[in-house]
């Protein structure tokens, strides 16, 4: 039955979409009588990037913010089994108030629809690093990431209130919280690529405090996908799972105000503005409301079970919380590490990449490890027989991969370990699949990929997981390679040539064919070429530009931009980018950047993403009742006998478990 | 030793490790962020304090940008309305160097007086949000 409050919140999504509807309406027929509208599109801006301008500023992310929080509201109350209808009020009232703030903030601080009391003839158009494809569907991404943890910390926050802390709540937020995951992964990832394609300094990831406050909530979602695990399965880490899921909602928050309120100076940050301090205000009163809440439940968060060995799958996920959380930590500390030591020494001090290189670098390696042991030892206790059995091939495997890479010449300790352990997850994954579809061929007689398709399909989260496991090692892989970066810079006239070795040993030269300038839709350009041969055979024509972005008169606005020209391929990218040119002649000075890996970033993020869609995939329980699941379970003890503790991630058992 | 307290010992000596990582980071890495002001102040009580690689903060003295696109050098004067010194960066500039743009130069101060950069950030102040139109 649907309730009044319900209904209220459906009526509340309706509302805010007619909003956004009025507002993408004067965006897209350019009504410049509303500020807005003034300020972040032009009259020759393409249409794409006017739709984008409604979330590339201050007050009209805000009202995105809302109306996508009031539909995913809606879609909770709309979606959520009625097994766990005595939670549901709960969450309205705490998806209400968190959309009543960004309500508020848009009206009381940063409203979007406020007009001029004149109407421009043209607008200012959108600041040209935001006109690219990538920044189209980046920050819609990241915020509907942000957003959605909302969900997942609303039920928390219901199961608390309700005093109703079985295992429940996390089984109706399970698919939430991959979702928010898996939103939050692809914003990273573009955000990634646009810092690429756009920055023009030849990497993706600079330690940003904006770019760490994005990183934060998917350090804790991820713990925290781990350790649900921990208590759907063994009932401990109650209270830890509270407090996760309600850290990430807390970051979240904190990410915006960052990028908000100018407190961190980073080049992503919107001007300051007052909005930051709603943003703080509402920080400290969730903290509080969490802690309180959390106190008074406290003795219904007790473990049912304790820890068993030190050697077992929970002990391998306990380490794996403290070093994502850690890491959190660390990053969290770097980034405020301006305001803290001004705080105490009167003296800012900053720390930049080497800060935050040497304390992840380890970290992150020790965290590749365990997601090669995780999925391989046994819950429980892992006996002698459970440890050799999953373990002798994927450690002989990575052995053998540090011999041949050392054998290569590869000398960079770091570099060395991250793909050792990377060969030794990869194997770990691959052996799962072998022995799955080798059981299942050897029980149904199905052909092996058949057995492949089926194990993957009747145990979509572990093995969906899996996939997410192998797009987080091409991560690692890829961020191997800045470890051997190379670049020049060169001053080149027409036909002059540069050359530059890269790390894999290739040769390249460029030879500069000559600058030329035109006019396009919303900007002169001048453009310098060069032709790129790799060990003497030509392989393209690379071209980067310098682009002075004007409005419908001609006039200049922003500064000029520069494109970086990039050849993508498996092992290198050629970057490219023009720096100008000498004195009006012909003679340009480039910078090329021959940067190893980099397409290993965003072919880990479709690889994650993919394993996302198959973990998220609707129907994918086994069997709910009877023979299917049986027979399942058969299986699995006939090929498995010497560990009977390793069972099977279970799904949840249709309505009755735990409720 | 019972299983619990041995993770919770290796969970502390994890804890401790990367605490010891944040805080030898920190201490090797940790870069004063000054303005020039708040640098002419440290350099005069303390001469040595040259030789320690500072970030200033500071904004461009409109129409001092002087670029030598054949050596890739860049000279300009910062100033945080008190204390100006000039500045010399070899390198490419980004594209949000300009006459009005704030700035963040990573370098050493030479003993005549000129800030030499190894690092130069920029960010303009109307940046994401438009000023209004008057």
């Amino acid at each position: 039955m649907t309730t009044l409050g319900q209904l209220t919140l459906y009526a509340l999504a309706a509302l805010l979409a007619i909003a956004s509807i009025s507002l993408l309406t004067a965006l897209i027929k350019s009504d410049f009588n509303v500020a807005y509208v003034a300020a972040y599109t032009s009259r020759n801006l393409p249409i794409a990037y006017k739709i984008s301008a409604f979330y590339g500023g201050q007050s009209g992310s805000l009202l995105f913010w809302a109306v996508v929080l009031s539909f995913f509201a809606a879609a909770a109350q709309w979606l959520t089994p009625k097994r766990y209808a005595y939670l549901m009020p709960y969450v309205a009232a705490v998806t209400s108030v968190v959309v009543l703030f960004f309500v508020a903030a848009t009206i009381f601080a940063a409203n979007p629809f406020e007009r001029l009391d004149f109407t421009p003839v043209d607008g200012r158009g959108l600041n040209p690093q935001l006109q690219n494809p990538g920044m189209v569907i980046h920050p819609p991404m990241l915020y509907l990431g942000y957003i959605s943890i909302t969900i997942p910390f609303a039920f928390a926050i219901a199961a608390l209130a309700s005093g109703r802390l079985d295992i429940g709540w996390l089984h109706a937020i399970r698919k939430w919280t991959i979702t928010s995951w898996v939103f939050l992964s692809i914003g990273i990832t573009l955000g990634m690529w646009w810092a690429y394609v756009e920055l023009g300094w030849g990497g993706y990831w600079a330690w940003d405090p904006v770019e760490n406050a994005s990183f934060l909530p998917w350090l804790t979602m991820t713990a925290f996908l781990h350790s649900v695990m921990i208590q759907e399965k063994r009932g401990m880490l109650k209270r830890w799972n509270v407090a996760l899921i309600s850290l990430s909602f807390v970051l979240s928050i904190f990410g915006t105000f960052i990028t908000r309120s100018g407190v961190i100076s980073s080049v992503h940050s919107f001007t300051q503005s007052n909005v930051g301090y709603f943003f703080l205000v509402f920080l400290v009163l969730c903290i509080i409301g969490v802690g309180v809440l959390m106190w008074r439940r406290l003795s219904l968060l007790e473990t049912d079970t304790h820890l068993e060995s030190a050697l077992s799958r929970e002990a391998s996920f306990f380490f794996n919380n403290l070093l994502l959380v850690g890491m959190a930590f660390s990053i969290l500390w770097g980034t405020l590490f301006p305001i803290i030591s001004e705080l105490v020494r009167g003296t800012q001090v900053t720390v930049g990449p080497p800060f935050f290189n040497q304390v992840n670098i380890p970290i992150g390696l020790a965290l590749l490890l365990l997601t090669g042991i995780g999925p391989l030892i046994a819950w429980r206790r892992a006996s002698p027989g459970n440890l050799r059995r999953q373990f002798t091939i994927p450690v002989a495997i990575s052995a053998a991969t540090a011999a041949v890479i050392v054998g290569l010449g590869m000398r960079d300790v770091y570099a060395v370990m991250a793909i050792m352990f990377a060969a030794f997850v990869v194997a770990g994954i691959v052996q799962e699949f072998w022995r799955g579809a080798g059981a299942r061929h050897r029980l149904h007689g199905e052909h092996y990929v058949l057995a492949l398709a089926r194990l993957v399909a009747r145990n979509r989260r572990r093995y969906g997981g899996y996939i997410v496991h192998l797009g987080i090692v091409m991560y690692f892989v890829a961020f191997t390679g800045q470890a051997f970066k190379t670049e020049m810079e060169a001053s080149l006239k027409p036909g002059e040539v540069a050359e530059l070795r890269s790390p894999f040993g290739h040769t390249y030269t460029f030879t500069h064919i000559g600058v030329s300038q035109y006019e396009a839709l919303n900007r002169f350009v001048s453009a310098a070429s060069v032709r790129v041969r790799r060990d003497g055979e030509q392989v393209g024509i690379l071209t980067s530009e310098k682009r002075q972005h004007v409005d419908s008169f001609k006039r200049p606005t922003f500064e000029p931009s520069t494109e970086a020209a990039i050849m993508y391929t498996l092992r290198e990218d050629v970057y490219m980018v023009f720096a100008g040119s000498v004195a009006g002649t012909e003679e340009a000075v480039y910078r090329f950047t021959i940067n190893p890996l980099v397409a290993w970033v965003w072919l880990g993020g479709f690889t994650l993403v993919l394993g996302g869609i198959v973990t998220l995939w609707p129907g994918g329980l086994p069997a709910r009742r009877g023979p299917r699941r049986d027979e399942e379970a058969g299986y699995h003890a006939s090929f498995e006998p010497a560990a009977k503790n390793e069972q099977q991630e279970p799904e949840p058992v249709g309505s009755g478990s735990g409720t | 030793m019972r299983a619990p307290t041995k993770v919770l010992l290796a969970g502390v000596l994890v804890s401790v490790t990367v605490g010891y990582l944040m805080a030898s980071g920190i201490k090797e890495t940790g870069v004063y962020f000054l303005t020039p002001s708040e640098l002419a102040e440290k350099v005069a009580a303390d001469p040595s304090f040259r030789d320690v690689g500072v970030k200033m903060g500071a904004s461009v003295v409109p129409g001092t940008i002087e670029r030598d696109v054949a050596t890739q050098t860049v000279r300009f004067q910062a100033t945080d309305g008190t204390q100006t010194y000039p500045v010399v960066y070899r390198g490419l500039a980004p594209d949000t160097f300009t006459d009005e743009a704030d700035i963040v130069v990573e370098g050493r101060l030479q003993p005549d007086g000129t800030f030499r950069a190894t690092t130069l950030l920029a960010k303009c102040g109307s940046r994401y949000e438009a000023v209004p139109e008057a």
